[in-house]
């Protein structure tokens, strides 16, 4: 399958990694891309793409999704949430190193991508454990971890023991350049709490997370990347003071990058009312005004990567009491829709909304996807910016039915989805 | 919740209260009925045969996921003085504690054909899962949910006040201690706002005060004193110790030495000042005896009004009020 070319035309081809905006086709040969724009000689294909009145765009790279697999196949599977993956136009994820086992083994990469590649769907990125077994003290064996494949690594939720490891870690992985990948929290100021401290748990009487257990670990970390000149990424930032922080150590040329889950640029503190534990999110969703400063982040590119944070549950993991309820959105297919919204809103243009899909994340961990260009991998998504659907059973591929989203009308659909020069979804 | 949002599922589509979850979100007109209909029952509890037939045939459970002998004693003599047939649950020996989920425990219940669940549970929005989940014909009392509302305390409070002084148009309240863990402290701020209150307080160190407590429509104080000055009401919260992690206060006694009430301190407030505790009392932590058991303390009466304002709440969320055609 992998030689079959494939020819995508009568689209609007959007490739923010090269400017390129306009009319043209992308044609497919050997898994990779032989041309843009128009066709090269003699080129034939086996397989067309009606884009007419569509937007043709780099394959989504993804820098956070949870698969659940291995070990808890219940909430989903490798060849679920790919194919999930595939209807959102995401062609390359990376998993968080949080399953069972822990990914900080090689033989756990060498499981996790050849499920994926047994799958035929999406490319899978395992991030591999910072430290063994995810205990926040032992440094995982990153060298061996980077020959099977992983480009960074991380805790992925679970804390680590103190700012010593933290250094010894972020030294360790600068000697092979691994990518380390936070998502800020301290755990003693996050305590028990459940959703954003602030107005609406007070009245709902709720324990918070305060804004400061992601910004004080932010500002733990910092000086900590600086002086090890390590590369760092934050993911899922949720506060507009953590983006801030992070921009100005980007600025002093700490080399450090962020991202932020695309539900984290929709919802706010007020999404939990009525105790919806379908919100229950982590991070929190927070207030109106940092979610504003996530928004403006985005636009201008100080965050340059929007993610999925997907993380399907079975029914049973929301069914309960608020605070007993496991947080996390089922993301997959609302990645495009809610960043399509964005554009409608004017909050974002369509070529920056799909650079931050794309060549951004890319950039991040250093990989040739995420363009449209000669010789780049063949990984395209064709959408319709103005196609409406509604999310529901049918048409929703991810095992996870935890959004927020269900069955409310979203604009803007995966119509063809590309990855490796294999065509792995059309509708 | 918006105030809609708790409304909505508190109420039918007339208007009447089905679920007892919170008060947010109920108009001052329902508040009002709620302490009307108590006081039609407060006649009850002084007869000599203390029961009328409202409920009879129905069966009330009081589901009570987390300890407690008073609330539970007044939901269960309220029932039972309206006729009607009490299963108490103690959830600590029964099906969760061998790992049957809530919502089972809720629907074998159900299935036994119940009418009312009485629900107390340590997690904020439990009563709201579960009246989200029953059956239509199952009404939901919160008899205390987490940090979050205590809705038939609160009415109890605010029926006592009521008797006390006459009504709520000019008054000051002020509420003190452990506002941050404080369930009852909720209720009572949005029933007391919503009855018209001059001015709601809440008196304690910054560790005990909700974020953003403002926004719940009260004024901050961390000294005593100043809290108390003019107010016409002083409500004493339990230190919740047991809620509460480390590093709240230092000591016990430090807290009463800084918010304790005492009568030099009570001078402060106006002279028929009432003081209020929704019990249990910690003496020489929050409140000094001589004013727990002295003439400005209204606490055994507010005991004695919760049996008649639950007994309102629940014949008014059966349909069953004595106001309600065609009851007894």
């Amino acid at each position: 399958m992998s030689g079959q070319r494939i020819l995508v035309e009568g689209g609007r081809i959007v490739d923010p990694a090269s400017g390129f905006d306009g009319a043209g086709v992308v044609c497919v040969a050997d898994g990779v891309i032989v041309g843009v724009g128009a066709r090269p000689d003699g080129f034939e294909a086996d397989r067309r793409i009606d884009a007419g009145g569509r937007i043709v765009c780099p394959g989504f790279i993804d820098l956070c999704a949870r698969l659940r697999e291995p070990g808890q196949e219940p909430k989903g599977t490798i060849a679920s949430e790919g194919a999930a993956a595939a209807a959102g136009g995401i062609t390359t994820l990376c998993c968080p190193p949080d399953t069972v086992p822990v990914i900080d083994t090689p033989a756990v990469v060498k499981l996790v991508t050849e499920r994926a590649e047994e799958a035929g769907k999406v490319r899978v990125l395992p991030i591999g454990a910072l430290t063994r077994g995810l205990n926040g003290k032992d440094l995982s064996e990153m060298h061996a971890l980077k020959r099977a494949g992983c480009l960074a690594l991380g805790n992925a939720d679970r804390p680590l023991a103190n700012l010593l490891v933290l250094r010894r870690a972020l030294e360790y992985a600068a000697s092979f350049e691994l990518v380390v990948v936070f998502r800020p929290e301290d755990p003693w100021l996050c305590g028990q709490g459940c959703v954003h401290e602030g107005a609406v748990s007070s009245r709902l009487g709720l324990p918070g997370i305060p804004e400061t257990a992601e910004t004080v670990a932010v500002a733990q970390a910092l000086p900590l990347i600086e002086q090890t000149g390590g590369r760092a990424h934050f993911g899922q930032l949720s506060s507009g003071r953590a983006v801030e922080m992070v921009a100005e150590a980007r600025a002093r040329g700490v080399r450090v990058s962020a991202d932020v889950a695309v539900h984290h640029l929709h919802l706010t503190e007020s999404s939990v009312d009525g105790f919806d534990a379908l919100c229950h999110s982590r991070p929190p969703f927070r207030t109106m005004s940092d979610r504003d400063a996530l928004l403006a982040a985005v636009a201008d590119g100080r965050i340059s990567a929007v993610c999925s944070d997907h993380q399907p549950h079975e029914p049973d993991a929301k069914l309960d009491v608020f605070p007993e309820t496991e947080p996390g959105l089922s993301s997959l297919q609302t990645l495009l829709p809610l960043m399509c919204a964005l554009v409608a809103e004017g909050r974002l243009s369509l070529p920056d909304a799909i650079a931050r899909l794309t060549v951004g994340p890319a950039a991040i961990l250093g990989l040739e996807s995420g363009r449209l260009a000669p010789g780049a991998p063949a990984d395209i998504c064709v959408f319709d910016p103005a196609a409406e659907w509604v999310p529901a059973e049918g048409g929703w591929l991810s095992a996870g039915r935890n959004t927020p989203f269900w069955e409310r009308t979203l604009t803007g659909r995966v119509m063809a989805t590309v990855a490796g020069g294999r065509l792995v979804y059309a509708l | 919740m918006s105030a809609t949002a708790a409304a909505d599922i508190q109420l039918d589509a007339s208007g009447r209260l089905r679920h007892f979850l919170t008060v947010e979100g109920l108009s001052r007109e329902l508040l009002v009925r709620i302490m009307d209909t108590a006081e039609s029952f407060a006649g009850v509890t002084a007869q000599n045969v203390k029961k009328v037939p409202l409920l009879r045939g129905k069966t009330v459970v009081n589901l009570f996921f987390e300890n407690s002998t008073r609330t539970r004693t007044t939901f269960e003599l309220a029932a039972k003085r309206l006729s009607a047939d009490v299963l108490n649950i103690n959830i600590a020996t029964s099906a969760t504690s061998k790992g049957e989920s809530l919502l089972d425990t809720v629907r074998n219940l159900e299935a036994m054909h119940v009418d009312m669940f009485v629900v107390r549970h340590a997690q904020s929005g439990a009563a709201h899962f579960i009246a989200r989940h029953v059956a239509p014909h199952i009404s939901v009392l919160n008899a205390g949910d987490g940090r979050h509302a205590h809705p038939t305390q609160a009415m109890l409070d605010v029926f006592t006040i009521r008797r006390a002084k006459g009504g709520f148009a000019g008054l000051k309240v002020a509420i003190v201690g452990d506002i941050l863990h404080s369930r009852v402290a909720r209720s009572e701020i949005w029933a007391l706002n919503t009855l018209g209150v001059d001015e709601v307080r809440v008196v304690a160190p910054k560790t005990l005060l909700p974020a953003h407590v403002e926004a719940l429509g009260v004024a901050p104080y961390h000294d005593l004193n100043e809290g108390l000055r003019d107010v016409d009401v002083v409500i004493m919260l339990r230190l919740q110790l047991e809620r509460m992690g480390s590093a709240f206060i230092p000591s016990e006694h430090e807290y009463f030495q800084r918010f304790g009430l005492t009568e030099k301190r009570l001078e402060k407030a106006r002279p028929d000042v009432i003081v209020m505790h929704p019990g249990p009392i910690n003496r020489g932590i929050e409140i000094d005896s001589a004013i727990a058991d002295g003439p400005r303390s209204v606490i055994l009466q507010q005991v004695t009004h919760g049996i008649a304002v639950r007994m309102a709440v629940m014949s008014m969320a059966m349909h069953a009020g004595p106001d309600m055609e065609g009851s007894a």
